[in-house]
């Protein structure tokens, strides 16, 4: 297997969810670029989650992303963990896939282009075919995004996490992580609601159907399928409002409006 | 089994590990480093967090061969043998923030990179910035005094 920043396999592995007989550290070799590249942000796979949040041309151009890079994992795991590890490993509750579904961003490989949309097909699963290797990232630039997460109160990874944009075509986009099974979706029923008009006015109804959602000892079924609409109605008045970014909540959050800056 | 070779707190460290040696096990049972120390093993708890290039990480979630050349400093090296405490740890000290110590060592070495990062971060900034450090004892009322008074004496001019 290929071994990125190790955040995710090593952990993986120590829990016997993999047993690969042979590891080969990418690190070295995959691109560490961040650069403006016409109307996207393109990214190297190798880049960590630290150099992504500092980095200053991505907060001139795109700071919902280095703002949401900031609030994954801790310092620590910044330090390790990179694009391209995020991108392949795809947790259910991972941050990177909610902004790639969102922001429409497109995956590059060492053999071709992949759609967010077509990347993420499942649980921890991704469109990358064996030897395939995960080289960058471009994510649309906009000024129009909120990205909305629950912490879970013990690890502080999304308990659900939704992230609202529009993007250069005027289409709104959607996504939802931390609570299907199957990890991050576009969630299309928000997205129709909000083609007339991009404000939380026509969300009140909006709420996940149980099936698939994720139930752990935190949080059930129908928790997650409320905490979901209450969190898009935020991310979009987050997104449409003067000052678009991310908000991190969680249980004792003081403020309906705190909102957290890296 | 295969040779690493890297720079700990100073000194040249050779040993032969196996690929799956996590870089806190050779610290611990090759060099004979207690200092950092295992608690959750599943990347959450930060007892083992040493620094890396000058970076802080968790050292039960990066194998050994990964830090080939690389320079790490562990609890050990923050401040000599009878020499005096680093000011981080020296505040961990007067403020009482420690029960059973386990989770110390990697608060400590958390604590130094913040505070020089940061300079002097206010308490919520503290906070935010310990999410990947656990302690299970004392709360983290003191825990976050001491890396308030630590940071301002890493800030002072040193002496």
């Amino acid at each position: 297997m290929l071994l990125a920043g190790g955040q995710t396999l090593l952990r993986d592995m120590k829990h016997g969810r993999h047993s690969p007989t042979s590891l080969v550290d990418i690190t070295g070799v995959v691109p560490r670029q961040i650069e403006r590249r016409g109307d996207a942000m393109s990214i190297g796979a190798g880049v960590t989650h630290t150099e992504v949040a500092s980095s200053a041309t991505l907060r001139r151009h795109l700071p919902v992303l280095a703002d949401l890079v900031g609030h994954i994992g801790d310092p620590a795991v910044r330090n390790r963990g990179t694009l391209g590890g995020a991108l392949a490993a795809n947790e259910p509750a991972g941050d990177y896939p909610a902004a790639c579904l969102a922001l429409g961003a497109a995956i590059h490989t060492t053999g071709r282009t992949i759609a967010a949309s077509e990347f993420f097909v499942g649980d921890r699963r991704t469109a990358l075919e064996s030897g395939e290797i995960v080289i960058g990232a471009t994510f649309p630039i906009t000024e129009r995004a909120g990205y909305v997460k629950f912490l879970n109160p013990a690890a502080r990874y999304a308990m659900v996490g939704v992230f609202a944009a529009v993007t250069g075509e005027g289409r709104p986009r959607v996504a939802v992580t931390g609570a299907r099974t199957n990890g991050a979706f576009r969630w299309w029923e928000v997205e129709s609601a909000l083609a007339t008009a991009f404000t939380p006015r026509g969300l009140n109804d909006a709420r996940l159907s149980l099936e698939g959602l994720i139930e752990d000892l935190f949080a059930d079924a129908a928790y997650r399928a409320h905490l979901a609409g209450v969190l898009a109605r935020r991310a979009v008045a987050l997104a449409a409002g003067p000052a678009p970014g991310v908000m991190v909540l969680s249980h004792g959050s003081r403020s309906r409006t705190e909102v957290v800056h890296a | 089994m295969s040779e690493v070779s890297m720079s700990v707190n100073g000194r040249t460290a050779r040993g032969v590990v196996e690929g799956r040696t996590m870089l806190v096990d050779f610290l611990r049972e090759g060099l004979g480093l207690t200092g950092t120390h295992v608690g959750c093993d599943t990347t959450q708890c930060g007892a083992c967090v040493v620094h890396v290039n000058g970076l802080p990480m968790k050292s039960c979630t990066m194998l050994a061969l990964q830090c080939e050349g690389a320079d790490v400093t562990t609890i050990e090296g923050l401040a000599a043998n009878g020499a005096p405490l680093h000011p981080m740890q020296a505040a961990f000290r007067e403020h009482h923030a420690l029960q059973c110590g386990y989770c110390t060592s990697g608060m400590v070495m958390m604590a130094v990179d913040i505070a020089r990062r940061i300079g002097e971060p206010d308490e919520a900034t503290i906070r935010e910035e310990l999410k990947g450090n656990i302690c299970r004892c004392t709360g983290y009322h003191h825990i976050v005094e001491a890396i308030a008074a630590g940071a301002k004496a890493m800030a002072l001019p040193q002496t």
